[in-house]
């Protein structure tokens, strides 16, 4: 028999949590840091109008780019908070969560040998979508010196004459870094001389802790050549209703917008009707979860501080990203002991690419108990070291 | 009152127990500052006192509760305010609120049991000068009080990790 499997299936690499992921499943106790979601339910008003909406019989297909009350509502939305202006009949897609953004955005600018650059560590998803677009993904080194932005010069270093479009995720995930209007306008030069795409997954954008989010497209005339990404899922703590959206000049809209109606043909319905009242009325649930998390950033940082793993202060996202280096343990070796010994899950930085090594991705999205617990136990660990 | 000032408050309203290492910690200012700011909170009246949510129904002392609502007749010059002064000085009304609609005051009464509650009611509420007319509901069972659910809710299942 022939092996059936696609070469370029081949070529992406196994999810590297999964090793961690299965082990935690065996063991009982565990306090895990190792989530990259809310630990808050979808506040009720938001599901309460999901629920009457299939009562209702709302349950079919919606149009490819979603409905129109959510478009015309996220546009006003984004403009309001972000001063990001996007045509809500022809500039803008609903899609199944922000993953399905990303990979069509990828599939509408991606030609074979196309180099893609990514910023890492980063979320896990980016290489491997580009490489099943045929392109090649090339990691763009975020340090901890920098505070995980990206660097200008190391940017303007990387950029080959193949190189297409440049991938950034602020705040992110893994590292809690944010890129503010300065920082953006640095790099932006860079981007429109070399002529790239820019495509700017700003999921965490809510979750901004010291000041205001900068949205890319605002800074200086990025706007033409950025595909903005977002969703509700964190702001909202709505994961499971797979509803992000992908927003771009009209040219690159289109593009996606056929990807999306051969693939996915529209983002559920429950989901649309749940995130048009989230921008409605959660409004004040969303500002109490943001505060919530700048709590418990402030404390589990100091706490990580104290028990002596140096961290920079986070300012977006809900992720803590302190080096381990000093314990002489390489990130996996360090989270793989930690888990067995004193049960507390993290995720080791290498699993979010080139940068991520020596660090580990600690989520502070548990309750305060639980971070305390975990602090507690962290600090049993490396006492024992 | 700032930003800050605000943000002591609903820490302390979801937590009063909280030690003053750990508010400083998480709102970012210096001990001291915790504590001087919350002892003018104090000062002002704006912190009335710290005090616990409980579960009566569970601790199982059998107490009962009553929503008491009231018609007044309101008192030239004073309005309502001296009467609601008179009836929130016994120690079985814990809430006491002037509100619109067909009755004018509604009070929270608590009391050993359903006999203490009526007797109460009907020899010391109702009788008063002004009070017109009144109506009692027993409070069966609280599923939810200031902002604090009664039942259970099952624990949301997340995966372990997720990236």
């Amino acid at each position: 028999m022939r092996n059936f499997v696609s070469s370029r299936a081949q070529e992406i690499p196994p999810s590297g949590i999964r090793k961690f992921f299965d082990l935690v499943l065996t063991m009982e106790d565990v306090v895990s840091l190792g989530v990259g979601e809310p630990d808050f339910r979808t506040p009720w008003n938001i599901c309460e109008s999901g629920i009457y909406s299939i009562e209702q019989g709302v349950t079919s297909y919606t149009s490819n780019r979603g409905l129109q009350t959510l478009r015309d509502a996220l546009s006003h939305y984004l403009a309001q908070h972000y001063g990001l202006n996007y045509n809500s009949n022809n500039e803008m897609i609903i899609t199944t969560g922000v993953s399905e953004a990303l990979d069509i955005a990828v599939r509408a600018i991606t030609d074979p040998g196309d180099e893609i650059l990514i910023a890492q560590p980063g979320y896990v998803s980016y290489g491997p979508c580009v490489t099943l677009a045929g392109g090649t993904p090339v990691p763009l080194r975020c340090v901890e010196k920098d505070h995980f932005k990206v660097n200008p010069d190391t940017l303007a270093e990387q950029i080959t004459s193949k190189t297409k479009a440049l991938i950034i995720n602020f705040p992110n995930n893994p590292t809690g870094g944010v890129m503010t209007e300065s920082d953006l306008k640095a790099i932006a030069d860079i981007v429109i001389d070399h002529d790239l795409v820019l495509i700017s997954d700003e999921v965490y954008a809510e979750l901004t802790y010291e000041g205001q989010h900068c949205s890319a497209a605002t800074v200086s005339d990025l706007w033409e050549r950025t595909i903005t990404l977002n969703g509700f899922s964190k702001a909202y703590a709505m994961t499971g209703w797979r509803i992000g959206y992908l927003c771009a000049p009209q040219e690159l809209c289109d593009a996606a917008l056929k990807i999306h109606q051969y693939v996915m043909l529209c983002a559920p319905v429950t989901g649309q009707v749940a995130a048009l009242e989230a921008l409605r009325s959660a409004e004040e649930d969303k500002n109490s979860m943001v505060n919530e998390y700048r709590l418990r950033r402030n404390m589990f940082i100091s706490g990580l501080n104290r028990i002596g793993l140096t961290c920079h202060v986070p300012e977006g996202a809900f992720y803590a990203f302190p080096s381990v280096e000093k314990t002489g343990l390489s990130d996996e070796e360090f989270a793989e002991r930690l888990l067995k010994e004193q049960r507390v899950a993290v995720v080791p930085g290498s699993v979010f690419g080139t940068g991520g090594e020596g660090h580990v991705r600690c989520s502070y999205a548990v309750s305060r108990k639980q971070l305390t617990e975990a602090l507690e136990r962290m600090d049993t660990f490396l006492k024992s070291l | 009152m700032d930003e800050k000032d605000l943000e002591l408050l609903r820490i302390l309203e979801e937590n009063s127990r909280l030690s003053t290492d750990e508010i400083a910690t998480m709102t970012s200012l210096a001990k001291a500052e915790v504590e001087r700011r919350m002892a003018a909170l104090e000062a002002a009246q704006i912190i009335k006192r710290y005090s616990t949510v409980i579960n009566w129904e569970r601790a199982g002392n059998g107490e009962v509760s009553a929503i008491i609502e009231l018609k007044v007749s309101p008192e030239r010059d004073f309005g309502y305010d001296r009467i609601a002064e008179r009836l929130s000085r016994f120690r079985q009304v814990t809430s006491l609120r002037l509100i619109t609609g067909t009755y004018d005051l509604q009070l929270i009464v608590t009391g050993k049991n359903m006999q203490d509650v009526s007797r109460f009611v009907s020899e010391h509420v109702a009788p008063m000068d002004r009070i017109r007319e009144t109506a009692t509901h027993i409070i069966m069972k609280s599923y939810k009080e200031n902002g604090n659910t009664f039942f259970e809710q099952p624990e949301t299942e997340r995966l372990p990790i997720s990236p």
